[in-house]
């Protein structure tokens, strides 16, 4: 593949995708090593600090209005999909084998909590890290491939994952793992209230993003950047651009992680279904569906297709099909996704 | 008698069972192999369109009481078909794009037509009889080899063949190949480039189509048929070497026979024993046994 097809992945994002000088690290992260020549300006636009507090004063007031249960699903899979996007925005590459990451931790923590009785802290950490070393070893066996095979290969790897949580005994097989303790956050506060579990799952999906957007926004993601842009190019300045990637398969991973062990405590439940290569896909579509390679994008995507999910579950087939049906739509006429259109219309990136 | 401390009736039955699976894989990932080669994108709606074949064998069957010889020759051009018109009419938009988008609407695709079928017929199986031809079986001594089995495997296999001589042997191959490393100077030449992606891509779904009528009397006509089948096709492809028409053949067919022997010495790792081997030949040959290295 030449660089020239490369890059039109990333760039199809929209403006938001391509290195601009407006971005910039948050305030008060100072201590970022300098890596090589990478500018950074030390500022936050303006506009993507509106549009965070309007998404976070969104989803502070949401659940007195919408089921909560609901928006805990909605933003699990909101983090999945900006820890997504992490790869396939920033880096270029599609993987489509993300459910292992999201499925594996969901069963780690799921038996940590109820076998083990470890509090959810600890079983969402221990689910993390297993996520974690998943993507290490995935990640270093794949990471040298590139494109269509690299979606290949990480499929490939995501089965092997689907087929050992089918026969394994500590992951119930189709029954999964049911009624996992929600149980006591730090000794203080009471997950099996709704509201308390809703704002705990908040606050994990806002430090989720948050790593992304340091990630991205720092030195480490202009490196990223220029990668995809032009992988020769980058190795020939002296980044080595395997190590780049890996780290960032590794990172998206492991935020992948947490969104799949905290789905399993809220839910009480790690099935067959998050590890399915299905998951995969439905990952794909949200980011797509949002824009890749935007800030916001994920997170949109994740709210309209979990939505979408909801209003048709009752349909059976109809999700499927109208999961399809977007899918095509994005790839022929909306290649840069809801958010990427908007911050077209006004000229910013989201 | 045992053999390796395993029944040898056992022993071939897998090994029969194996070689019917590896005819399944080598006939898909041939056609994705060819589909590859010219148009650089990998066919996610491959599953779909096998069990399309199948569904169309069905339809014969009930709506034209066309029997199996007919559907034989039907599906694949039915199928094929829809495949041109699926390439004329969106896969041509994305030649400009990333590759990866020709997998992604692949792969909407297939959603559709698998959410559309599986809408209508549910998700269990249909019936589909074995052709009164080729019912019955023989004993071949060490084991008894049903007619219809043996047959899906030395059709397949004439299939394989035929489509690597063609491909490889002659001139139209040639200009394929020639396409494949190079259509702007082939288009130069005076061959209608365009043309010759499309109906590659027609062939390609053609072959999937087949396989999908050999398949129907085996697996039944199921919706879902072609879903997790494709994964799996996904990795013989990987370890073959995506664009090798060889390769797919030998691997399909080898891939299906360890499959089969691991299913009599270990069961626990049938499943995931492909992807095993993936993971291996990567680590060692990162384009595939039979892939070349660009």
């Amino acid at each position: 593949m030449t660089d020239h097809e490369r890059r039109a992945v990333g760039t199809a994002g929209g403006p938001a995708s391509v290195a601009t000088p407006a971005d910039a690290r948050p305030p008060g992260r100072e201590d970022a090593p300098a890596i090589g020549e990478a500018v950074v300006s030390a500022r936050v636009p303006r506009h993507q600090v509106v549009a965070f507090v309007v998404m976070v004063a969104l989803l502070v007031l949401a659940p007195f209005f919408i089921y909560p249960v609901f928006l805990m699903k909605a933003l699990c899979f909101a983090l999945f999909a900006c820890a997504f996007n992490l790869l396939i925005g920033y880096v270029g590459l599609l993987s489509f084998g993300h459910a292992a990451f999201l499925g594996g931790a969901g069963y780690a923590s799921a038996h940590a909590a109820k076998v083990w009785g470890f509090p959810p802290e600890a079983a969402i950490l221990f689910g993390t890290i297993v996520a974690a070393l998943l993507g290490i070893v995935i990640g270093a066996l794949t990471i040298r491939s590139r494109g269509i095979y690299f979606a290949n290969i990480t499929l490939a790897f995501a089965q092997m994952i689907f087929f050992f949580s089918l026969q394994a005994k500590f992951t119930g097989g189709e029954d999964g793992i049911q009624a996992v303790p929600r149980g006591v956050l730090l000794g203080v506060l009471d997950l099996r209230e709704t509201y308390t579990m809703y704002f705990t799952v908040l606050a994990i999906f806002l430090l989720g993003f948050l790593v992304v957007y340091r990630a991205i926004h720092s030195p480490f993601g202009q490196v990223l950047k220029a990668i995809r842009e032009n992988e020769p190019r980058a190795v020939s300045l002296g980044y080595r651009a395997e190590h780049y990637k890996l780290i960032a398969f590794v990172l998206s991973a492991t935020l992948s992680g947490v969104a799949g062990a905290t789905k399993a405590i809220v839910f009480q439940l790690a099935s067959l279904t998050d590890v399915h290569w299905t998951m995969s896909g439905e990952v794909v579509l949200m980011t797509l569906l949002g824009g890749l390679g935007t800030v916001f994008g994920p997170v949109v995507g994740a709210f309209i297709l979990i939505s979408l999910e909801n209003y048709l579950a009752t349909l059976g087939a109809w999700v499927t099909i109208v999961q399809g049906a977007i899918f095509v739509v994005c790839v022929l006429v909306f290649r840069r996704g809801v958010i990427g259109e908007l911050g077209r219309l006004v000229r910013r990136p989201l | 008698m045992t053999l390796f401390g395993v029944p040898t009736q056992a022993l071939f039955g897998q090994l029969l069972i194996g070689l019917i699976n590896g005819a399944f894989y080598a006939l898909l990932s041939l056609g994705l192999s060819v589909i590859f080669g010219l148009l650089n994108i990998i066919n996610f709606a491959h599953g779909a369109q096998y069990m399309m074949g199948a569904f169309v064998a069905y339809f014969c069957l009930q709506w034209l009481g066309l029997g199996y010889w007919w559907a034989l020759l039907i599906a694949p051009i039915v199928v094929g078909l829809i495949g041109i018109v699926l390439e004329r009419t969106m896969l041509q938009r994305l030649y400009h794009l990333d590759h990866l988008y020709g997998l992604l609407l692949t792969f909407g695709v297939a959603l559709i037509i698998q959410g559309v079928f599986r809408n209508e017929y549910g998700s269990s199986g249909l019936p589909y009889g074995i052709p009164a031809q080729l019912t019955g079986g023989h004993n071949l001594g060490f084991m008894f080899l049903p007619n219809y089995r043996g047959w899906v495997v030395v059709f397949s296999l004439v299939v394989c063949l035929a489509t690597w001589y063609v491909i490889e042997r002659t001139r139209l191959g040639a200009y394929l190949r020639a396409a494949t490393e190079n259509p702007t100077l082939v288009q130069a030449f005076g061959i209608n480039v365009p043309r010759m992606i499309t109906l590659t891509y027609g062939f390609g779904v053609a072959l999937a189509a087949l396989a999908g009528v050999l398949a129907a009397p085996i697996y039944q006509v199921n919706p879902l048929m072609g879903a997790d089948l494709i994964i799996v096709v996904f990795a013989v492809v990987v370890i073959g070497g995506l664009g090798s028409i060889m390769g797919s053949i030998v691997t399909g067919f080898a891939l299906g026979v360890v499959e089969g022997f691991t299913k009599v010495f270990y069961p626990e790792a049938s499943n995931t024993v492909i992807f095993v081997i993936m993971a291996l030949v990567l680590l060692v040959r990162p384009a595939g046994l039979f892939g070349r290295t660009s």
